[in-house]
């Protein structure tokens, strides 16, 4: 025994570990890139039904006989309907819950057992260069969509409010991840949950006010909406960067949103821990 | 208290106490309505896939487990890993009780099961490799000296700049194996690692996993259905049936207790005369005839068959590895 050489054992520490996270980004980035046509096809696709949505609101306002909605004028719908997708870029995760309950499925979520890596965490800098790489990737497009539909903007010229914009869709980001995570542990305890994805989604899709402005949910229903999670992921950093908030509102609802995040994290934590449990009880 | 008392020290790799692990698996009746009452309330039934299993390995000790499908061969595995917890008994491995997870522990092992379990399919093993250095925390110099050592041991030199999704089945098991040895395991546990395999890949794969062994005194534990790579790798095999250890030993000593029955090969010159069924199972093809007998017959057989008109030739040989081991795994069967 006393041949065998010392293990490799060094404590990596928070930095250590940062380090391995920051790795993953990395190569996940170069994976990413693999799929540079699949990425340029889809991004340019995501503005097909941008043009049905003008041309509908144009209808609806045309329609009503009103200048607005709610106290939205037609152009600000319009402006609105640009930002969500802004929004979104940020905080949506496609496949990232499917993905997490397929891993359960087929017990390759073995592998955070084996190895000393946790799926959490992989899985944030994993989607991080994804994310990353999407933005970048489609910076080009959009910002050629924004210049040519100039006309339905007025870009306030305050700074707090382009960071208070820039923070919110970063947070989006962080709270979009931790609660589709969440999603995905359903995995732990359910053998298929795709159609029950493919309902929080829908749903999401109205409450995140991806759909329209929470607003002109109207009254009571709007209220609500606005006391829950989901506004984070499209409607709040819209309606910063199109200046409908007052800055203690902006202040007040990135520190509703970074308490979200918190419980999401500390959610998903839990969830993992006992569906790790649960998976080892069963017979990995 | 997981801290044992050996803890990377002298003791044995790997101690197993009377380890037991039962399941609950879901019974279903066939039909619509039993599937509509599933649904309500399911019914179980309790599967006992590993029942009061002991064993110690030494370190460096290279193991096969043996054993039908669903023996409990797989699921011992995975308790040794940290995979399933036990319903009783208790392991230590390196120390370590393996399901407590330390990352000191994790460090340590590697455990491969089946493929695309640490690659990324769309990149080249090259990159998939450098996360495991960033995974494992292993140091620029000696981790590039490991991967220079074993790239060369498993001839993949040229293949690891492509395209994981591109590579042979062969080729890809060998670079899930390299991954799994970067961190220089001293415990490897290799579900089933050949599967699948040409006997060239077969063949490489047990030369870099001797040579693995040798040069690093790793204890290794396989499973494997092909006697070849327990014959090539494993003086000591464990048998196991319906969830019970039934032999612990030599592989020779597997084929004293088992293999009751010798293969006596007979050439004639012309053609083979007729009455040799009076001293057992008798196959004739052309020329040559096989005869089965029990050990304890040999010797009068042979005596009356040496005067036979025309024999040219006479060979005793041990049956086929492989229908010792399916004897051996039906007689484990009787005992339930």
């Amino acid at each position: 025994m006393s041949s065998v050489e010392p293990p490799l054992i060094a404590s990596p520490g928070f930095m250590g570990s940062l380090r391995k996270y920051l790795r993953i980004f990395r190569v996940s980035l170069v994976e990413r890139l693999a799929y540079r046509a699949d990425f340029l096809l889809g991004t340019v696709l995501r503005f097909l039904p941008l043009v049905t949505s003008v041309l509908l609101w144009s209808a609806v306002y045309r329609g009503s006989g009103n200048d607005t909605i709610e106290g939205y004028t037609c152009r600000q719908v319009i402006a609105y309907l640009l930002l969500v997708h802004v929004s979104r870029m940020f905080s949506s995760m496609p496949g990232l819950a499917s993905g997490i309950a397929r891993d359960i499925r087929e017990g390759t979520v073995k592998r955070y057992l084996v190895q000393p890596l946790d799926l959490q965490a992989h899985l944030l800098a994993y989607r991080a260069a994804h994310k990353f790489a999407y933005i970048v990737t489609s910076a080009l497009p959009y910002g050629l969509l924004f210049w040519l539909m100039g006309g339905y903007f007025d870009w306030p010229r305050e700074p707090w409010i382009w960071a208070a914009w820039l923070a919110s869709l970063i947070l989006g980001f962080f709270l979009g991840f931790l609660m589709e995570f969440v999603l995905g542990l359903l995995g732990f305890w359910f053998l298929e949950i795709s159609s029950f994805l493919y309902l929080v989604n829908t749903v999401s899709f109205f409450l995140s006010g991806h759909l329209m402005p929470l607003d002109l949910f109207g009254g009571r229903m709007a209220m609500v909406l606005k006391e829950l999670p989901f506004q984070y992921l499209a409607y709040f950093p819209a309606t910063v960067i199109l200046g409908r908030e007052t800055p203690g509102a902006v202040m007040n609802g990135l520190l509703v949103e970074i308490a979200w995040c918190l419980v999401f994290l500390v959610v998903g934590r839990v969830a993992l821990r006992l569906g790790l449990r649960r998976f080892s009880a069963f017979g990995g | 208290m997981s801290q044992g008392s050996q803890k990377g020290g002298a003791g044995p790799a790997i101690e197993v106490s009377h380890l037991c692990r039962t399941y609950k698996v879901a019974q279903k009746k066939a039909g619509l309505l039993a599937s509509l009452r599933g649904l309500w309330k399911g019914e179980t039934r309790t599967v006992e896939a590993v029942r009061d299993v002991s064993f110690r390995i030494d370190p460096g000790e290279m193991v096969a487990f043996l054993g039908p499908n669903g023996a409990g061969k797989t699921t011992t595995l995975k308790m040794l890993a940290g995979l399933v917890y036990p319903t009783s008994g208790t392991a230590r491995v390196l120390g370590y009780l393996p399901w407590e997870r330390e990352d000191s522990f994790r460090r340590q092992f590697s455990l491969v099961m089946g493929q695309k379990n640490q690659l990324w399919w769309d990149l080249p093993a090259a990159d998939s490799f450098e996360l495991h250095r960033e995974i494992y925390s292993l140091e620029r110099a000696r981790f590039d000296s490991t991967l220079g050592e074993l790239v060369e041991l498993f001839g993949v030199d040229k293949l690891t700049r492509q395209p994981v999704r591109e590579l042979s089945l062969g080729e890809r098991m060998k670079m899930e194996l390299i991954a799994s040895l970067l961190h220089e395991p001293k415990v490897l546990l290799l579900d089933e690692p050949t599967i699948g395999l040409d006997v060239v890949a077969q063949g490489t794969i047990q030369r870099c996993l001797r040579e693995y062994n040798l040069r690093k005194r790793a204890t290794i534990i396989l499973t494997s259905h092909y006697m070849r790579d327990v014959e090539a790798l494993c003086s000591r095999v464990l048998m196991i049936v319906h969830g019970a250890l039934q032999y612990d030993g030599q592989l020779s000593g597997l084929l004293d207790r088992f293999g009751r029955s010798k293969l006596v090969r007979l050439h004639f010159e012309e053609t083979v005369p007729h009455g040799l069924e009076r001293f057992g199972e008798c196959k004739v093809n052309g020329p040559v005839a096989e005869l089965k007998l029990e050990k304890s017959q040999i010797a009068q057989v042979l005596s009356s068959v040496v005067d036979l008109p025309g024999l040219v030739d006479l060979s005793v040989q041990d049956p086929p590895l492989e229908d010792v081991v399916a004897m051996a795994f039906g007689s484990g069967a009787g005992k339930p």
